[in-house]
């Protein structure tokens, strides 16, 4: 059977200004998978997954057209809650981002603006998400400390953190480790394949070994446009399109 | 564009050429030996093998040093993989051929059993296959390749030919039980010459198409030389 559908696009088009960035992409998100996004740089990979939280809506002059569908629905309709479409639909950056405030304040910040007020159950949630984002262990003894104090892949652990306590469905990762080293990389690449169980995830990343290792399905844009969408192992071992094949194999970039 | 990474998958290239070259010679070396009853192809045939053997151990490390260094994807990793592969059928070949050098020796010690016909044309045919196997290999056609898959039928039914034929002079006179069954391992080791390079044929499908043909290709009955 196939997986269920948890985000798509439809006939997605964007634009910054009269500059389209994005031309009629249709990618599926399944439900409780990884997908991927790769592309070389300006190929529109991450102003595609910004469309998906809509991240892109306080950029002056952008504009869509189409669809991006959560769970069927539109999430560009008028009915919907921006911010509450945020917590179902998760982000963590390329930079770590930590606020600047001790550890469990940046997780429990969340949960208090979405109107949390017993103590001990905002400590309960704050615990479950860091163990969730392998970083419990740690920071345990360290609740106190400033974020700042962590290393790079450990703020970053702590921004991922963050968007699970709030529980969302979806979680996006736009270059979640670009900015950190090669042993926190593969803790992040291991965080995100267990994620799965729970949550369907969309990376964007340079990395093309990042997304053969992490992801199930792979989609490759160029120029905007969506060149090649397939199950990982298709398109890393025999792509259809040339130009999917000269990408990864490192014929132009 | 021209990457540093296809300058070594050209050298891998190269020397898997080089290898197919001297299996391929082994194999007519062998029977040139066994047709003209003469020793001294013997030598020639076992140098060959080890050098063949030395080959497959170094494109063995230069596609274990690429897969870890290079982290191919798509058709570069296809290529690696089928390298590997296609390395080890060319050093079995390269043993086929020892194999008959060794049947040769004990033939030469007796009188030819009858003349040779069949066991002539099936390793023109065999070492055709390898060589056409090699060439599909590096001009990356797949169509080629098909062929020499194809052709391996021929390569069986010679065999059975053969062993029909020398059976009917094993029940006439056993005493020339020996060189029969002899001439039928020439024969045996030939048909696994040719299926080796049926195999390599499959690689370079795998290999130019992506596509997998062994074990299920409807046109082939792989029982009769299993």
């Amino acid at each position: 059977m196939d997986p269920k559908t948890k985000i798509e696009s439809r006939h997605l088009d964007f634009y910054y200004g009269h500059k389209q960035a994005l031309k009629d992409i249709n990618i599926i998100a399944p439900a409780n998978k990884v997908t991927a996004l790769i592309g070389p740089s300006g190929c529109g990979k991450s102003t595609f997954i910004r469309t998906l939280n809509r991240m892109n809506d306080v950029i002056p002059g952008a504009r869509v057209d189409g669809e991006i569908l959560l769970d069927g629905v539109s999430i560009y309709s008028p009915k919907i809650d921006v911010v509450e479409l945020r917590t179902k639909v998760g982000m963590v950056f390329q930079k770590p981002n930590p606020f600047p405030k001790t550890i469990f304040d940046n997780i429990a910040y969340g949960l208090r603006i979405g109107g949390m007020k017993h103590r001990k159950k905002i400590a309960e949630v704050v615990e479950k998400s860091l163990r969730k984002a392998a970083l419990w262990e740690e920071v345990k003894d360290r609740m106190r400390e400033n974020a700042f104090a962590l290393s790079g892949g450990q703020q970053q652990r702590l921004c991922i953190a963050r968007s699970l306590a709030v529980d969302p469905e979806v979680m996006l990762f736009d270059e979640p480790c670009s900015a950190i080293d090669p042993i926190a990389t593969a803790k992040i690449e291991d965080l995100i394949q267990k994620m799965k169980q729970n949550y369907t995830v969309v990376i964007v990343t340079h990395n093309m070994q990042q997304a053969a290792r992490v992801s199930d399905y792979t989609a490759f844009l160029m120029l905007g446009e969506l060149i090649e969408y397939g199950d990982t192992p298709q398109i890393f071992t025999n792509p259809k399109n040339k130009l999917t094949e000269d990408y990864i194999t490192g014929r132009f970039g | 564009m021209e990457r540093q990474f296809d300058e070594e998958l050209k050298t891998l290239q190269e020397k898997l050429l080089y290898m197919a070259s001297l299996a391929q010679e082994s194999i007519s070396i062998a029977i040139k030996g066994l047709k003209e009853r003469n020793e001294k192809y013997t030598d020639k045939v076992m140098e060959q093998e080890k050098e063949i053997n030395l080959l497959d151990i170094e494109i063995d490390e230069l596609c274990m040093r690429l897969l870890a260094l290079r982290q191919p994807m798509a058709v570069d990793l296809r290529l690696i993989t089928a390298s590997l592969r296609i390395s080890s059928e060319l050093e079995r070949i390269g043993d086929q051929s020892v194999n008959i050098v060794e049947r040769t020796l004990e033939l030469l010690k007796v009188p030819l059993l009858k003349p040779l016909i069949d066991i002539p044309r099936m390793a023109t045919l065999a070492e055709g296959m390898v060589r056409d196997s090699i060439t599909a290999f590096v001009n990356r056609d797949a169509a080629l390749a098909r062929n020499v898959c194809e052709r391996d039928d021929e390569v069986d039914n010679l065999n059975d030919q053969i062993f029909r034929e020398i059976l009917t002079y094993m029940m006439q006179d056993p005493s020339s039980l020996k060189r029969a069954v002899d001439l039928i391992l020439v024969g045996r080791h030939l048909e696994r010459i040719a299926d080796h390079a049926t195999n390599i044929g499959e690689d370079v499908i795998y290999f130019v198409k992506g596509k997998t043909i062994k074990h299920h290709f409807e046109k082939f009955n792989y029982d009769s030389h299993s």
